[in-house]
């Protein structure tokens, strides 16, 4: 099966239908084995036993951007490629990099209390995620105001193009300004600067967490797929009752 | 297993994750079943698919 076989939605849902068992079971098989790993992680010289909302935090602030990547990618699907499933890909994305920024605000906040005495400051990583997670309620918004799923696809697009900039803010806003937030500590020129006993399980986190969305993003295309058949199924009945 | 004076932020933030992750997919199965409801009944209604076939079949 070829990446163009996938533009026709019966294809992309007979995929799903044969892969998401095994997703769904390695995404799990991998965060419990991650999970198991965080509780018996040593605790930090410096951090204490704080050190393991980084196992859970990390993640979750790496797939903030990296889903908003993915829409982007769809968004350049829908304006410039206007391949038929890129706007349901960003679609489905948009509610799921949500709840993983929130995430990733809200473990960061619980890591900092302890450790920089405030749960929040208004520097420059923290807002920047902030405004990623506002972006992501408006696309959401936008998707939400707009009946027909096309005239909303080509506005989320450019919004999401647009908001696209602060991806790059995000990523380098420790080492422009002054911040509270740590440096990069694993994707930074040199390698990791993270011992073996912390990163291991970090890594298992990550790759369970992206295997996660991966599973979650294909179960909402489904959704989003059989959402619009609902939809042009309910418009035929309307213009056969016309008739 | 000690965690330490911090214990509750850690525990909060662990709890939070698995409850959000959970609603997720909790959220995401309730829609797929819904959607597939919806077209059994549309279905039902008499209204097809032009090409023919079942528009809950996803095989």
């Amino acid at each position: 099966m070829t990446l163009i076989d996938l533009a026709t939605p019966s294809k992309f849902l007979a995929l799903t239908a044969r892969v998401l068992p095994w997703l769904a079971a390695a995404s799990a098989i991998l965060l419990l084995v991650g999970l198991y790993q965080s509780v018996m992680a040593p605790d930090d010289y410096q951090q204490g036993a704080t050190v393991k909302i980084m196992f859970i935090h990390v993640p979750n602030a790496w797939l903030s951007m990296f889903v908003w990547g993915v829409m982007s990618i769809a968004a350049l699907g829908t304006l410039v490629w206007r391949h038929p499933l890129a706007d349901v890909a960003a679609k489905s994305a948009a509610p799921i990099g949500a709840a993983f920024t929130f995430l990733a605000l809200v473990t960061g906040s619980l890591w900092g209390r302890p450790m920089w005495g405030t749960y929040w400051e208004w520097d420059a990583r923290l807002t920047s995620v902030l405004i990623l997670f506002l972006m992501y309620l408006g696309l959401i918004a936008l998707w939400r105001a707009v009946e027909d799923p096309s005239r909303a696809a080509r506005a989320a697009a450019v919004l999401t193009l647009v908001g696209a900039i602060n991806i790059p803010i995000i990523k380098f806003s420790v080492d422009w300004w002054n911040t509270l937030h740590q440096p990069a500590s694993v994707m930074r020129m040199g390698g990791p600067s993270l011992d073996r006993a912390f990163l291991i399980p970090l890594l298992v986190m990550a790759i369970g967490f992206s295997l996660l969305f991966i599973t979650l993003h294909l179960a909402a295309m489904r959704n989003e797929i059989l959402r619009r058949r609902v939809r042009s199924l309910q418009m035929m009945q309307a213009s056969q009752r016309a008739a | 297993m000690s965690l330490g004076p911090y214990t509750s932020f850690i525990v909060t933030s662990y709890a939070l994750v698995m409850a959000v992750v959970l609603m997720m997919i909790v959220w995401i199965v309730l829609d797929y079943r819904r959607q597939q409801s919806r077209l059994r009944e549309l279905e039902a209604s008499g209204v097809f698919r032009r090409s023919g076939r079942s528009a809950a079949d996803i095989r």
